[in-house]
């Protein structure tokens, strides 16, 4: 287990160290003190390694993360897990705006709640909220599974493609293109596919919402869309 | 016999405006097109270098040397960029373009000993494996973005804005998202795409310095960070460009061209090419960061003249993109039957968005980009930016200097009012910089 504590030691060397890791590394568990809220914590990571950041973080925490499994035991500044590729990420506490942005691949849960935009341009990526998500989340989605046991925000998958978001509470209000939706046998078992990957039991009173699919291509009959 | 007039045209209702009208009523949509701004706007045009006289003496052609080499990002990179000549190749997506026709702006780039840029869809194999020096576009859409990609680059082009539609998303039609074009953008096959006009994970030039120095910190801060703006308001954009860390502005006039936008978007927002250089140049002397901070500018670049001037106006290094499609077969005559053939004519054809591109360039039909090969499309792009590079030397030995970058705004006059004034150079023959003061 290696220590490092971000009081003593430049954010640049901890990034550094954790690049230089080869991906068979035995040195496969970080505990990083002292976080207090830097920017671009453990960004970048490549290697199936665990990193333990102990208290609140900045933006980019674990941006475009690859394989390594990131644990957040505090708050997350804007975009955390932004362009996460694969791995996991989990944030103990609340999580700003813009979490998993872009996001293409792995898990990331946040066990408190999201700000805005959480998901926004998604693409491949599964997002669990345990709290509630503010407004313009899943803007733009392309891809994954957004779940959130919470509440959403307004204008809910706002100009959806093929992202499918589960919300258990109330929405405030969906963005254009985006409906609810009867669940099939796949959006259940993508469902049932990420709450076991995030370690969570399904209290079964999910609603799946979705893209219309009308803004898919250009009609004169969109134009208020546009 | 009656005595009639010849039918006259109106010039606000000309007939292209009126075709337009007719369109818009057919269709209820906007037209979409590709290229820059068309209509005639200030530009490089308007200036004349002055020249070698009595008080200054030229440099003899061939044999005095005259360098035109260019290193990009040494403000915080480790391993800035090193160019052989100071015209680069611009971001111009897969997608929009055919594998074919990146892999020969790579080809064309790298045997002249410069750089090429990715774009709105990633970084394929075929650009990556031909460019000796890429530059990896961060847009918007972050389609096909990641770390490794972000690791193989050589510099990093992070994409506020573009001069042909400051403020304005990519486009990408259905006709041209086929599986390869939609499984590297996440995108569903065929669908109309129209990608977002702001970061998904930043707003403002606090948040974009955060950015850069994650994206520093994913890169080990080994490899260049340039910020490229639509000519809009060029003396505070480059500013907070500077004040957010980037190494480098690439600043994109109206001209410049655009694979899918809104042809209200192209003509009537951004400010010409020629416009945007000073004030920037202006933002970067104030800040102690000229030649520092480098500046590449691009927007209607066609001959060594245009980059001589550009140079000359205080930037660094230009781009070029509608020339270097134009160098590959874009609009070439001898296409003339297809072109006619898609209702347009030879030199006038931009309806790249519709993916029926008789050269191979902008499409990606497989029976049609298979028309260009990369290897001899490369080599036009190479000759092409030979000369450019030679038409530059032969004016700045002209004007006695042994760089190109030792042109200066001295060294120039302008031919209209609206030029001087916007370039902040003379009116030839006379010493009046309009908004100077005397
Ligand atoms: C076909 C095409 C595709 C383009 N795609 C992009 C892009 O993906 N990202 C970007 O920043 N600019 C894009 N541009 C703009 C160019 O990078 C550049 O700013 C412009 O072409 C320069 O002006 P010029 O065409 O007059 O040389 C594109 C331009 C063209 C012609």
């Amino acid at each position: 287990m290696s220590y490092f504590d971000l009081a003593d030691r430049p954010l640049r060397e901890l990034n550094a160290a954790l690049h230089a890791l080869p991906v068979d590394t035995n040195d496969t568990h970080w505990n990083v003190e002292n976080p207090a809220g830097r920017h671009a914590i453990a960004c970048g990571l490549t290697v199936p390694i665990t990193v333990d950041l102990k208290g609140h973080v900045g933006y980019y925490c674990a941006g475009m993360n690859k394989d390594a499994d990131v644990t957040i035991r505090g708050n997350a500044g804007v975009g955390v897990a932004e362009n996460m590729m694969s791995g996991r990420v989990t944030v103990k506490g609340d999580a700003s705006q813009s979490a998993g942005a872009s996001g293409r691949g792995g898990l990331l849960v946040i066990e408190g709640n999201a700000a805005a935009r959480c998901g926004i341009s998604m693409k491949g990526i599964d997002i669990v909220v345990k709290g509630s998500v503010g407004p313009m989340s899943a803007f733009m989605a392309q891809k994954g599974n957004l779940v959130v046991f919470g509440d959403a925000g307004e204008a809910l998958g706002d100009s959806l493609y093929e992202a499918r978001l589960f919300v258990r509470g109330t929405v405030a209000s969906l963005g254009a293109d985006c409906v609810e939706t009867t669940m099939g046998d796949d959006d259940r078992a993508a469902l049932a596919a990420v709450l076991d990957e995030a370690g969570l039991a399904d209290p079964g009173d999910f609603r799946l919402y979705a893209s219309a699919r009308s803004l898919y291509h250009f009609k004169v009959d969109n134009l208020d869309a546009y | 016999m009656t005595h009639r007039t010849l039918p006259r045209f109106s010039a606000t209702f000309d007939p292209h405006t009126i075709s337009e009208i007719q369109r818009a009523a057919a269709t209820g949509i906007y037209d979409i097109r590709g290229g820059g701004a068309k209509r005639r706007v200030p530009h490089f045009d308007d200036l004349l270098f002055l020249g070698a006289s009595v008080s200054r003496y030229p440099l003899e052609g061939y044999r005095e040397r005259c360098g035109t080499d260019v290193v990009l990002g040494t403000r915080f990179a480790r391993e800035p960029v090193r160019l052989k000549i100071p015209v680069t190749v611009a971001g111009m997506s897969f997608g929009s373009l055919s594998a074919q026709a990146k892999e020969a702006l790579g080809r064309g780039a790298s045997a002249m000993g410069t750089s090429t840029t990715t774009g709105d869809g990633g970084m394929t194999e075929e650009e990556r494996g031909h460019s000796t020096t890429l530059v990896y576009q961060l847009l918007p859409s972050r389609y096909g973005m990641s770390p490794d990609d972000l690791r193989r680059a050589d510099a990093i082009e992070v994409v506020v804005g573009q001069g042909a539609k400051p403020g304005g998303g990519g486009m990408l039609l259905g006709q041209k998202i086929n599986e390869r074009v939609a499984e590297m953008r996440d995108l569903p096959e065929g669908i109309d795409q129209r990608s977002a006009c702001r970061h998904p994970d930043w707003t403002g030039p606090d948040d974009l310095e955060i950015k850069i120095e994650e994206l520093r910190e994913i890169t080990d801060w080994r490899i260049p960070i340039y910020v490229k703006v639509g000519a809009s308001r060029p003396y505070y954009d480059v500013a907070l460009a500077v004040k957010s860390g980037a190494d480098v502005v690439v600043l994109d006039g109206m001209q410049g061209g655009t694979a899918a936008t809104q042809e209200v978007f192209i003509e009537h927002v951004g400010i010409p090419t020629l416009a945007a250089i000073r004030p920037a140049v202006k933002a970067l002397e104030d800040l102690g960061m000229h030649r520092k901070v480098q500046l590449v500018v691009s927007g209607g670049i066609r001959s060594g003249a245009d980059v001589a001037k550009a140079l000359a106006l205080g930037a660094d290094a230009v781009s070029i993109g509608t020339a270097a499609l134009i160098a590959l077969g874009d609009n070439d005559p001898a296409l003339e039957e297809e072109y006619r053939a898609l209702g347009t004519t030879a030199g006038a054809y931009d309806d790249w968005h519709e993916g029926n591109d008789p050269a191979g360039i902008t499409t990606q039909r497989p029976e049609l980009a298979s028309r260009l090969d990369p290897v001899l499309a490369g080599r036009r792009l190479a000759n092409y930016l030979g000369v450019l590079t030679l038409e530059a030397q032969t004016i700045a030995r002209a004007c006695g200097k042994s760089h190109v970058h030792n042109l200066e705004p001295e060294d120039l006059v302008a031919l209209t009012i609206e030029a001087a004034a916007m370039a902040g150079v003379p009116l030839a023959g006379t010493d009046w910089i309009p908004g100077r003061g005397l």
